[in-house]
């Protein structure tokens, strides 16, 4: 059997370099790696180009200086439209932006995973996000219809980061919720990619009570997995957990103000794993 | 306030109501395909309209299943038909059997729409969503546009970034932009408009009943399309009042979106 690739969250950032391009998995505020992330914000990598739908991570990197490039198509809490420190940032000139179409990200990422230079698709002509992005071209069709087209360019990533509900110790990943996002394609678009996971079970256990197409992730596409219990905290990760629905006002309302913000990050945010974890317990037990 | 239709069912017919409606009429002939409404009230309406004259659309939980039943607003359904996970959603698009009903923070006389951010694009003054889907739908899927709040900073001059293409920038940019586009209306709380004008501009194509034309003309911030005669929104049968009231939006949040 192939060999054990169990890690720690830290181990996962000591693999990590600055100025390196990072692809996050999930989808605005479901199932993000946020454990990973939260060890990332431990860390003294910066200058990172970071690939994503938008969420939280994409706020908390930028609310720690992490990020120098940002690809996506959106940032978003879901039940709360906007990301606060996203939004901060953007308004400060904190990051270099690349505003993508979600489906040119889709196309992007899927014509990394194929090693193409780019795929066609019908979306961005004639929207500003040719306007904005002066590199992107566009192709003719070589056929009759000589249709022209967007060539997105490929968006290779040197690591991807992804939570799932369960993986083995081999990289064997599996998700239980309704959607898998784009996970796999950030894996397969990756150099080397890390997965975090609620829990890791044995390889003969994860089709124990599911069906096959539920293992996203093939072990030759994954370099490290972690076991970090409620890791996707405070994004959804069903049917594990839902979205923590107080957690994320409490943590909007305290972005949309540097003391709160200070506070927050003091409480939740100076200590390792276990620590946020705990305090994130207190937090309920203050509210209930 | 002069020549209002007043409604013969009782209570009176609010304008949340109206809109519901009018979102719902959006969808009336839109067959077989995904109705994508973004916003309370739109969502009440493409119900509305698959419980009444649009039988055949598709409706998703607002995650990644196909509801076979209509449940009430917030409520899961209780039959789930298929599986629409995002990858398949952004593939659906381009196939063309959906229609998305996207808001709008900006939205020109053309039909451009800016949800991305106010100001310049470079440091905005406002960050909003992002582009989000608005490029791949206007080029793929017929797209319409709620607006909950009908005023001259949403109807603007030029919008400050174009995510959801207009007819101009389709028309200038050629053959693969206008080959599927297709921008069949706009819903507001004040009326419903179309591009049914020769240059493809947004004209009033009917008034909610209680609102007038130079109501509406001030609220938006540039010259309005009016034919002469313009009719009022019609008025809701009793069996879509007790629809919407009763079994789609028994909680009254149609109300927080759109103001009495």
């Amino acid at each position: 059997m192939s060999k054990d690739k169990t890690m720690t969250a830290e181990e996962v950032v000591g693999r990590l370099r600055s100025g390196m391009t990072l692809g996050i998995g999930g989808w605005g505020s479901r199932r993000k790696p946020m454990a990973l992330v939260r060890a990332l914000l431990r860390s003294d990598l910066t200058d990172l180009t970071v690939v994503s739908y938008g969420g939280p991570d994409v706020g908390l990197l930028a609310a720690a200086g992490k990020i120098r490039k940002l690809v996506t198509a959106f940032a978003t809490l879901d039940s709360v439209p906007l990301e606060p420190h996203f939004v901060a940032a953007r308004q400060r000139g904190a990051f270099e932006l690349v505003e993508l179409d979600e489906a040119m990200m889709m196309w992007g990422l899927t014509a990394a995973v194929h090693r193409l230079p780019f795929m066609p698709i019908r979306a961005g002509i004639a929207s500003d996000v040719m306007t904005v992005n002066p590199s992107l071209r566009t192709i003719t069709s070589p056929y009759a219809d000589r249709e022209e087209l967007v060539a997105v360019p490929a968006l290779r990533l040197d690591a991807a980061l992804v939570h799932l509900n369960r993986a083995d110790a081999h990289g064997n990943g599996q998700y239980l919720g309704p959607d898998p996002y784009f996970d796999d394609l950030f894996c397969e678009a990756a150099d080397t990619a890390y997965v975090s996971c609620e829990r890791i079970v044995e390889t003969s256990d994860l089709l124990k009570d599911a069906g096959p197409q539920t293992l996203l992730l093939k072990r030759a596409f994954v370099d490290g997995v972690v076991e970090t219990p409620n890791g996707a905290h405070f994004t959804s990760c069903a049917p594990d957990h839902d979205r923590d629905e107080a957690f994320q006002r409490h943590y909007v309302a305290a972005a949309r103000d540097p003391e709160a913000w200070r506070e927050f990050t003091a409480r939740f945010l100076s200590g390792d794993e276990d620590a946020y974890q705990a305090a994130v317990a207190a937090f309920h037990e203050e509210e209930a | 306030m002069s020549g209002t239709d007043t409604p013969t069912t009782a209570p009176a017919v609010t304008r949340a109501e109206y809109c519901v409606l009018a979102c719902a009429e959006a969808w009336r002939d839109a067959g077989e395909v995904l109705a994508s409404p973004m916003g309370t009230v739109p969502m009440i309406g493409a119900r509305l309209a698959r419980l009444t004259f649009a039988p055949d659309l598709l409706l998703t939980d607002g995650e990644a299943l196909l509801m076979g039943d209509v449940p009430a607003v917030g409520a899961p359904p209780g039959v789930v038909e298929g599986w629409l996970p995002y990858r398949q959603h952004l593939a659906l698009v381009a196939t063309g059997r959906r229609h998305v009903m996207m808001g709008a923070s900006q939205l020109d006389r053309h039909g451009n729409q800016n949800i991305s951010c106010i100001g310049d694009w470079r440091r905005p003054t406002r960050q909003l969503l992002g582009v989000r889907g608005a490029p791949v739908n206007t080029l793929n899927n017929p797209t319409s546009y709620w607006v909950p709040r009908h005023s001259p900073r949403v109807f603007v001059e030029r919008v400050d970034m174009v995510c959801g293409v207009g007819h101009d920038r389709a028309a200038a940019a050629g053959p693969s932009a206008t080959r599927y586009h297709r921008l069949p209306g706009v819903i507001t709380d004040l009326g419903v408009f179309d591009f049914e004008t020769p240059d493809r501009v947004m004209r009033l194509r009917s008034l909610h009943p209680g609102v007038t034309v130079e109501q509406v003309r001030e609220a938006t911030g540039f010259p309005l399309a009016v034919p002469e005669e313009v009719p009022y929104t019609r008025d809701p049968t009793a069996e879509e009042l007790r629809l919407i009231r009763e079994e789609i939006d028994p909680r009254g949040l149609r109300d927080r979106e759109v103001r009495a």
